[in-house]
């Protein structure tokens, strides 16, 4: 697993691209799709590299995405997750 | 994707009038993204959001009190610190911070901002200064570098540009920073750091205003001039802030430049005015109910 993931709001979202860009491990790409306002929001194109910084979540002007550590299991020690 | 996203939770959220989300500002404004510094900034600190005021003017920029979840105050053109000036000297208790525009602030309100950095009113002001009137269209204010094009000066200024901590540094605030709306982290901790300090303190932040400033000088989007930011910014703290003038296209000086002590007005009053001073409102005994005291 991952050591972090990001929630997105879609639907909030205005597409300025900020979080794409400033996303230190380029995890993010803005999708193709549409939200009802007509804006491009993000999705994750690289999810395995993220850290859970909440940069893109730092970034965002109209508090649409975060970004979180994920739990780590217990018996992690020595293993590749 | 897993489980655990149904329980995560954006603690800025906590800091926002939900109901008030969407903001009306542009796709591409900065002054949501210098919210994110100041939501973390107030989350970090113990500082008690029940005396926390936040006041603002009028402007893109002065609507941040009305998405703020604080006691909120949105005043008049320009005269925000006057009112927050009065929110402080009737209740101490209270931290009291003000969040408005340049053109709020530095051009309408100019003259008040000289004077609170002055008596060292113990504000916190944070100055989203994206060089332009933006709200009313994109008129040209003090902060517009002379040689852009507004919708006033079609043909640029005559004028150079207010270098906004030069002045409130030479008026006598106790601090004084500027970051840029890329500054993301360095904000938050220059904002945790105003917000535990007495006196005034000014915090400028440069931030992109696509729909006017940038579309009326050719300058692309907002993610644009958060780029040119990255690249032209350069962190001096402690510049002597005649240092800080911005020029076109040049280096973008940023950083923390005055952090001093210096007594504030009420303590200043309070030593003045010695066993003639009461505190006002005079202090409740005993019971904190609310209303009136004995005396009335
Ligand atoms: C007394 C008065 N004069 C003029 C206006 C019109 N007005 C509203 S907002 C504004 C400019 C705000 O500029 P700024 O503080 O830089 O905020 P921005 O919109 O750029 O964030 C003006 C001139 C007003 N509301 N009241
Ligand atoms: S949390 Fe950090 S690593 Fe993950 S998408 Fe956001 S900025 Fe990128
Ligand atoms: S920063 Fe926010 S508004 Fe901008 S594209 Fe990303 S999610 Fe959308
Ligand atoms: S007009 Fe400019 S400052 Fe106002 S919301 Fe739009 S981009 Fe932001
Ligand atoms: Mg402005």
């Amino acid at each position: 697993m991952p050591k972090g993931s990001v929630a997105i709001t879609t639907e909030r979202c205005k597409g300025c691209g900020f979080c794409v860009e400033f996303c230190p491990t380029h995890v993010l790409e803005l999708s193709s799709a549409f939200n009802a306002k007509g804006y491009h929001p993000p999705h994750m194109i690289n999810a395995e590299k993220c850290s859970g910084c909440n940069l893109c979540g730092m970034y965002c002007p109209d508090f649409a995405i975060f970004g979180y550590r994920n739990p780590v299991d217990k018996p992690q020690k020595g293993t590749h997750s | 994707m897993s489980t655990t996203e149904l329980h995560v939770h954006n603690p800025v959220e906590d800091l926002l009038r939900q109901d008030r989300i969407p903001t009306i500002w542009c796709p591409g404004c900065g002054i949501g993204t210098t919210v994110n510094s100041f939501a973390h900034a107030l989350l970090g600190q113990d500082i008690d959001l029940k005396k926390t005021a936040i006041v603002s003017g009028i402007g893109c920029s002065g609507r941040v009190s009305g998405y703020m979840n604080l006691d909120s105050f949105h005043t008049t053109h320009g005269r925000a610190i006057p009112f927050a000036t009065g929110l402080k000297l009737a209740n101490p208790e209270l931290n009291v911070i003000v969040y408005s525009g340049d053109g709020d602030l530095t051009s309408i309100g100019g003259n008040h901002l000289l004077h609170a950095a002055r008596r060292n009113m113990d504000l916190m002001v944070v100055c989203v200064n994206n060089m332009i009137y933006a709200m009313t269209g994109g008129q040209a204010a003090a902060t517009t570098p002379g040689a852009a094009n507004s919708t006033t000066t079609p043909y640029g200024a005559f004028e150079p540009e207010l270098n906004i901590p030069q002045i409130v540094d030479a008026a006598g605030a106790c601090f004084v920073a500027r970051w840029t709306a890329f500054h993301v982290m360095q904000l938050e901790r220059t904002m945790a750091k105003a917000l535990k300090k007495k006196g005034f303190r000014f915090i400028e932040i440069l931030s992109p205003c696509p729909t006017y400033f940038q579309r009326k000088n050719n300058m692309g989007d907002g993610l644009a001039a958060m780029v040119d930011y990255k690249k032209r910014s350069k962190i001096k703290n402690g510049c002597p802030t005649w240092e800080t003038v911005l020029e076109p296209g040049g280096e973008i000086i940023v950083g923390e430049f005055v952090d001093r002590e210096r007594e504030d007005y009420l303590t200043r009053m309070r030593r003045q005015l010695g066993s003639n001073y009461t505190e006002f409102p005079p202090q409740m005994e005993e019971h904190e109910s609310e209303g009136c005291s004995k005396e009335c």
